[in-house]
């Protein structure tokens, strides 16, 4: 009788390499430069795409099973939230405005991160990367549903949000956050992988999404914290491949470590500027704080992110010079940022307010160099300015950074008292920065940056009205055209709180809902 | 009988997002697969040009010669958004978990006839490099693509293949042993019967238009090589010859196939109805590939079929004609 020999027992890693590795060739018919055509042109140089560790071992059919576990809880929970009116027991309306900055501000940029994994899976000669990037870029896509299906009922009930995807493409401060992804998808795939691979998943995620989810949750949103949380362990996938994509580049060539490094440094302060919004969010429009911007920057950037960057000194890299900046700002920026909307209302598609006693009482705490000394003062200002019925909407359009394309409303490190302005003369044209960090930035890559599409000039050019304004007509309003321009219902979409039909709304719904009218 | 639960019920200002109303031409509820679909991709004002494509948009409809008004004129019957795409997919792998395990625990590998496994092996194996080809092209079409209606669902079907790959390689293993994938490789490489089917997945590679590759890929090659594989040769000779096992094991590929064909018909379709150039320029992409993947399929089904390989592959050609003819394109 034959015995059937037992068949060597393939363990987890050489299993998952047959699964992966194995499935590759080496092309024989076309050149490899004609189908990776991308792979050169950075300067990075790659000797043996077999040195890639994965970062995480999961077959298609291990990954399927476990994410269609998450996704059956996760649809589960947003039709109970939904069907019972869970936005009524959000703390206070107020908290609704952090979810339209984060429908139009954050998810449209989930999206592009699932076209650029696309793109740097599709570019990447080595199996290992390129069946990471293609499972992020999977988790992506899931990102920017999940997260449109879980506010899609908010939409229904408040303003701001009706037309996100028109919105992100058009509004002035959406800009930021758009040139931010928009400058990640069109660099290099290696600089793709740096920038959202590793400097925005790896070292910035704990201060974007966890202070949105945290926030969720602080105050009462199950919806959007229960996207948060399934969302965690494909964050944490991302996080593995952000830091393995950084050691095997540098690994490769002592070469590599420069262009690696300038990256950093480029990408932590691009980030870093798209976190303003971030920054005022957590201090001024969560109605329970979790805690504040400069708080979180300390854990999360400089004490974590602090040991990240020892750990990488093995390899040449140090921390990026722009943390000593940044490192002066956080006392200074969600308040700057929080000032600068409160004066732009009209031109929003959330709503504002100035915070109440205890409101101020917890920016005291919180900011103690600085609240009581440049903040409370001018706060105090224009809530008597409104009381007398003054509040005073800024139609007078801003001068841009170039490169963040915010507003040029920070102040010159260590002086809070004084603007920073920067220029740059390039080809006849004058360019302005709203620090050195930018200037920098657009030093370096000038061809690129020119290009950028500038709200405030896209305005004057006559480039942001509905398509047959006329202008020159007599009493013609730009900032009514504008706003129609972002499809804004102007009354119901921006300017105060206090006079929104969303506080009106939710008060009267939420009374219905508790008491017996 | 009805039972009436009450609840508290407060009128909403609308029931969808404003872009999808437009779409659907009225404010009414809408589905979650339009809602994560439609208009999803930027479409104005990008910031920079790509450095890797300077001559195009972050996202360009011209990087393809098909032509489109709309480009959300294509939609996925399936209506696969990210949800239902792996609700469908775990179900489908829990069925090939339990054939996989069904065959294992029953020793059903060893029951196999010997000259029939080497078919298999030898018929099989070197497809998982064309699934992982595939894998390289649908990231491609997904990354270049326009429009979210037609670029999503080939990020599911990108991600389909190198599951079909790893399924294969698991045949392999129960079948054979790592040394049967290395055979697999070598023959893929370097045998004459694999070197036309090479040549067509590395040729497809480096094609740029990505509705043109779409079709290389999604429409010919596995037109051709799905029913003559899956549908023919193990569904239907090889289990006559005793290899129901091995058809319990690619069962996954065969129902994969059949669901995903309606959305490849759905997308030519689509395509060919906007304008008699689209239709002229399909047909002529459709006609010159398949031509080049029926030869270099000829001798890859000869392992199995011998002397009725021509007869089997002019039946899947025409066919395949009679599903292009179906999807308004004549061929």
């Amino acid at each position: 009788m034959d015995m059937q020999v037992a068949k060597k027992k393939l363990g987890l890693k050489e299993r998952y390499a047959v699964m992966t590795r194995g499935l590759d060739w080496t092309p024989s018919y076309q050149k490899m430069e004609d189908i990776y055509p991308c792979i050169a042109y950075e300067g990075i140089k790659i000797h043996d795409w077999d040195k890639w560790e994965d970062p995480f071992r999961l077959t298609m059919d291990a990954y399927w099973k476990y994410q269609a576990e998450k996704e059956r809880k996760l649809y589960a929970i947003i039709d109970a939230f939904n069907q019972n009116n869970g936005h009524l027991n959000v703390t206070d309306a107020r908290y609704i405005n952090t979810v339209k900055l984060f429908i139009s501000g954050i998810s449209p940029l989930e999206y592009v991160a699932h076209r650029g994994f696309a793109h740097a899976g599709r570019a990447f000669p080595g199996p290992g990367p390129r069946v990471a990037c293609l499972m992020q870029s999977l988790d992506e896509i899931r990102h920017a549903q999940t997260q449109v299906h879980s506010i899609s009922n908010y939409n229904k009930y408040y303003n701001g949000m009706h037309d996100f995807h028109h919105m992100h493409d058009r509004v002035w401060f959406l800009s930021v956050p758009k040139s931010f992804f928009d400058d990640a998808i069109t660099a290099g795939p290696f600089e793709f992988m740096v920038s959202i691979g590793f400097s925005f998943e790896y070292v910035l995620t704990n201060l974007l999404f966890v202070p949105f989810v945290s926030g969720a949750a602080y105050n009462g949103d199950m919806g959007t914290m229960t996207f948060g949380f399934s969302a965690q362990s494909d964050e944490a996938r991302h996080m593995t491949l952000g830091l393995e994509v950084i050691k095997f580049i540098l690994e490769q060539d002592p070469a590599n470590v420069p262009i690696v490094q300038r990256w950093i440094d480029k990408w932590t302060w691009r980030g870093y500027r798209v976190l303003t919004l971030v920054a005022m969010m957590m201090d001024y429009m969560l109605p329970k704080r979790t805690m504040s911007w400069k708080e979180a920057w300390e854990v999360y950037f400089e004490e974590n992110g602090g040991a990240l960057f020892k750990d990488l000194a093995r390899y040449g890299i140090t921390m990026p010079k722009c943390a000593e900046q940044i490192a002066l700002e956080k006392d200074h920026l969600s308040h700057q940022a929080w000032s600068t909307f409160y004066n732009y209302a009209a031109a929003a598609n959330f709503h504002t307010w100035m915070p109440d006693e205890d409101e101020m009482a917890w920016l005291s705490s919180k900011y103690p160099e600085s609240f009581d000394k440049q903040y409370r003062p001018r706060y105090e200002f224009w809530r008597e300015q409104a009381a007398k019925g003054n509040r005073f909407y800024n139609k007078t359009l801003p001068m841009l950074c170039q490169t963040c394309q915010i507003p040029l409303v920070f102040t010159e490190p260590g002086d809070p008292t004084k603007i920073c302005y920067r220029e740059v003369d390039y080809k006849a044209e004058k360019y302005h920065f709203c620090s050195d960090h930018c200037k920098e930035i657009f030093e370096h890559e000038p061809e690129k940056y020119v290009q950028a599409w500038l709200p405030v000039h896209q305005i004057y050019q006559g480039n942001c009205f509905p398509e047959g304004t006329d202008p020159t007509a007599e009493g013609f309003d730009p900032l009514a055209a504008v706003l129609k321009y972002y499809n804004f219902e102007n009354g119901r979409d921006n300017l105060d709180f206090d006079i929104s039909e969303d506080k009106k709304n939710f008060d009267e719904w939420r009374g219905q809902a508790t008491k017996n009218i | 009988m009805q039972i009436d639960l009450r609840t508290v019920s407060i009128k909403p200002l609308r029931h969808t997002f404003d872009n999808i109303a437009r779409r659907i031409g009225a404010d009414k509820p809408a589905s979650r697969y339009q809602e994560g679909t439609l208009d999803m991709q930027q479409t104005a004002n990008f910031h920079y040009r790509p450095t890797w494509d300077p001559e195009h948009e972050i996202y360009d409809a011209s990087r393809t010669a098909i032509k489109m008004a709309d480009w959300y004129a294509f939609k996925d019957p399936r209506q696969f958004y990210y949800g239902a795409y792996t609700l469908a997919r775990a179900k489908q792998q829990d069925t090939a978990e339990a054939n996989f395990d069904f065959v294992e625990n029953r020793g059903l590998a060893s029951t196999l006839p010997e000259s029939l496994r080497d078919t298999v092996l030898k018929l099989l194996l070197p497809l998982r490099h064309v699934a992982w080809g595939s894998n390289m092209n649908n990231a491609s079409v997904c990354a270049y693509s326009y429009g979210t209606g037609f670029s999503q669902p080939h990020i599911y079907q990108a991600m389909d293949q190198l599951g079909i790959a790893q399924y294969i390689t698991r045949v392999g293993l129960l079948l054979g042993d790592v040394e049967s994938l290395d055979e697999a490789k070598r023959a893929w490489t370097e045998d004459d019967t694999w070197q036309g089917l090479r040549r067509y997945v590395e040729d497809s590679f480096v094609i740029k238009d990505p509705v043109e590759l779409f079709v290389v890929q999604n429409v010919v090659l596995d037109g051709l090589m799905y029913p003559l594989v899956y549908d023919t040769i193990i569904d239907d000779v090889l289990s006559s010859q005793g290899g129901t096992p091995v058809a319990m094991l690619t069962q996954f590929m065969t129902d994969w196939y059949a669901e995903t064909k309606k959305w490849v018909d759905a997308t030519v379709k689509i395509a060919a109805a906007e304008s008699p150039e689209n239709k002229q320029i399909l047909s002529q992409w459709l006609t010159a590939w398949r031509d080049r993947a029926a030869a270099a399929l000829l001798p890859v089904a000869r392992i199995a079929l011998g002397e009725r390989t021509d007869a089997v592959m002019a039946d899947v050609v025409q066919q395949f004609n009679a599903r292009m003819a179906k999807a308004g394109v004549a061929i």
